[in-house]
């Protein structure tokens, strides 16, 4: 049985339809990244999974029970905000124990005053102090108890925020963009921390971010949203070397994917030393698009099958180099990340010959989907052409 | 030659120079308004104290140096100590109610979507009305025979008492105009704390388990308005203690002084009886009052409503 399982979730806020059937399956235990450009609906899904807004339509099941019209309070989720949420006036102490104080105090015992003399309240307080304490330890703030979130940096209180997420059980974990506020030092070492805590905790997490490096680099499964769909969910090895779609390919990595113009004909597509096989004959004499990743990119000195292209702009990296070329032929820009050593003696504006490896070519059709390709060698396509 | 009488400036002097242009800079961007509040504020403050230790009096040429005589009265004065009792039980009727009710109104405005700006305004209009002309109204309503509120008493039995007219309602009568006039102002006061909470604090207090308005309330609503709640109340009771036009339009002071305050016994005094020393006294009390009010709140409660 799946920890959480959205299905055909729905929503619009007024004219403007922001989730246009999203289904989700969740595994106990796995960490899923919710990625996609801002404004393409990730944080409303999250927000309907927590129950602070409903869907028009569709279903969630959370450990098996449906969780359509439950309060957030209800559901047992907990959830790290983007500007972390913490209560200004009280101590991160203070903020730590609310979940467990509004679960386990009654409302006559939280009351000010009053709430001390009611009975058991004393021993159920010792217990959360003891909770609040270990939660401290575990995530090395326990010397923070004491301070407001005023007087905290941006990476304690987000440690703070954990903590306070995860100081009760929850069935599961959300977290909207919990790194986006710290410097970017920070944030890579608190990737690393994040995807610890969940390891050790084991609790099903939906992380979403709009940072594709992040998803890829912390998910079991990453899943891209683009538009209000979900267009793909796979590990992040599949997301990068096989996207479903040219919306995934192009969102996910760094530099950007290469992608040109081509024409099918005769179920083959051709483009600069790249030959393809379509698996599907129906797709011939329509445009497609052919995606290539920047790495796979090559100068080459034999002009033979190679591509002719002008340098337009160089960014030297340490271990690599990119570099932005024009293509001659058809004016689009090619991408080529490169070691230095490759991109010694290359200078802007100088004529290059790019080279693409075929077998690392992918074809998307007219509307976005990836069509199943082979690579084809030369002479078959000529051989055909003659025949 | 600009060359050389460069040189022999050190740079030292240099950055003195320039640092004492930029002071006299300052200085002359702020000495209108430093002009304005010596001649409009510092002067009459002092004027007032000053005239506080004479006997002068309007029209009277000769006054002279009294001491503390004015003050001593003050304390054997049964009109002053009357009003300084009725201005007391007024503010504490109307700046805990109109605040206690503001909240409630905003509360419930902030949680309304279709027709929120029509019920801004309707709070707010008593605020934008002159008191003078609603005091017309007031007096009819209030009226003992002719007036609505007892019409509608009578209806159910219950005997309308004279509210203006009788020693023991006028001040509780008042009270009520006060705080019709004073809600919708602290109303918008606390619209506008209202809208600077973080939305994003709400969700998390639902997430962690805050159920119902009533644990959100005081889980997120209360604690960050203490800022605003402060404010309210500072300007509440300044302005149940400066309460004047009421009393001047429709009860001056009685029934049997039944109604006498803090302000209207300092106009009598001061422009009616012509005893500015008495009531230069007076006014030094009046602004002691107020002056320890609001340091107290803003001491003692300060620290604890402003986190970060």
């Amino acid at each position: 049985m799946s920890a959480l399982s959205l299905s055909g979730i729905t929503k619009s806020f007024g004219d403007n339809a922001i989730l246009k059937g999203v289904s989700l399956e969740i595994e106990p235990g796995e960490f899923i990244a919710l990625v996609g450009p801002s404004g393409c609906g990730k944080s409303t899904l999250l927000r309907i999974l927590a129950g602070l807004d409903h869907a028009d339509s569709g279903e969630i099941v959370i450990g098996g029970r449906e969780m359509s019209g439950m309060a957030a309070a209800d559901r047992n989720i907990a959830m790290v905000f983007q500007s972390y949420a913490l209560y200004p006036h009280l101590t991160a102490g203070q903020n730590i124990a609310v979940p467990l104080a509004m679960r386990r105090l009654s409302r006559g015992q939280r009351l000010p005053f009053v709430g001390s003399f009611m009975p058991g309240q004393r021993s159920i307080r010792k217990t959360i102090q003891r909770d609040v304490a270990e939660m401290a330890r575990s995530l090395k703030i326990d010397h923070l108890l004491d301070r407001k979130p005023g007087q905290m940096s941006g990476g304690q209180r987000q440690r703070v925020a954990l903590a306070r997420a995860m100081v009760r059980q929850p069935s599961v974990f959300l977290m909207d963009e919990p790194l986006s506020n710290l410097d970017a030092n920070l944030r890579v070492h608190a990737r690393g921390e994040i995807v610890d805590l969940h390891r050790r905790a084991g609790v099903p997490t939906v992380y979403v971010t709009h940072d594709q490096a992040e998803a890829l680099s912390m998910a079991d499964r990453v899943a891209v949203m683009i538009g209000g769909n979900l267009l793909q969910l796979a590990t992040p090895q599949v997301i990068y070397d096989d996207p479903a779609h040219v919306d995934v390919a192009r969102f996910v990595g760094q530099p950007r994917i290469n992608l040109v113009p081509a024409l099918a004909e005769g179920g083959r597509v051709a483009f600069g030393g790249i030959r393809m096989a379509l698996s599907d004959d129906r797709e011939a004499g329509t445009d497609v698009t052919i995606g290539i990743r920047p790495e796979f990119v090559r100068l080459s000195d034999n002009s033979n099958d190679a591509l002719a292209a002008h340098v337009e702009r160089i960014e030297f990296l340490g271990s690599e180099v990119i570099v932005y070329c024009k293509l001659d032929a058809i004016g689009e820009t090619m991408i080529a990340k490169l070691t230095p050593a490759e991109a010694a003696g290359v200078s802007v504006g100088k004529p290059v010959a790019l080279t693409l490896s075929p077998d690392k070519a992918m074809v998307f059709a007219a509307d976005g989907r990836r069509l199943a390709a082979t690579p084809v060698a030369a002479d078959s396509i000529k051989e055909r052409a003659h025949g | 030659m600009a060359s050389i009488a460069f040189d022999t400036v050190s740079p030292k002097r240099l950055a003195d120079v320039h640092a004492r242009n930029e002071a006299r800079t300052a200085w002359l961007l702020a000495s209108p308004a430093i002009v304005l509040m010596i001649v409009f504020i510092l002067l009459p403050v002092i004027a007032v104290i000053g005239l506080g230790f004479t006997n002068f009096e309007l029209g009277i040429d000769k006054f002279r140096f009294v001491g503390l005589d004015n003050y001593s009265h003050l304390f054997t004065d049964r009109t002053f100590r009357k009003s300084l009792w009725n201005t007391t039980v007024y503010t504490a009727i109307v700046a805990p109610v109109s605040i206690v009710l503001g909240l409630g109104v905003a509360l419930l405005i902030e949680s309304e979507t279709t027709a929120k700006s029509f019920f801004r305004t309707a709070y707010f209009l008593p605020v934008a009305s002159l008191i003078v002309a609603m005091a017309t109204v007031w007096q009819y309503l209030f009226h003992p025979t002719i007036g609505p509120i007892n019409a509608l008493l009578a209806t159910v039995g219950i005997p309308g008492p004279n509210w203006l007219g009788s020693a023991g309602t006028v001040l509780y009568s008042l009270s009520i105009i006060g705080v019709w006039q004073s809600v919708g102002f602290n109303m918008v006061l606390f619209l506008a704390g209202l809208t600077a909470i973080p939305r994003e604090l709400y969700a998390a207090a639902e997430v962690d388990g805050a159920r119902s308005a009533i644990d959100r309330f005081r889980l997120v609503t209360w604690p960050m308005l203490a800022p605003t709640t402060l404010f309210v109340t500072t300007i509440s009771i300044i302005n149940a203690v400066k309460v004047f036009e009421t009393v001047q339009t429709l009860t001056e002071g009685g029934p049997n002084r039944a109604s006498e305050v803090l302000l209207f016994t300092i106009y009598h005094e001061g422009f009616v009886y012509l005893h500015v020393g008495y009531a230069s006294a007076m006014t030094v009390v009046f602004l002691v009052i107020l002056m320890v009010l609001t340091f107290l709140q803003y001491n003692v409660l300060d620290k604890r409503v402003h986190y970060s």
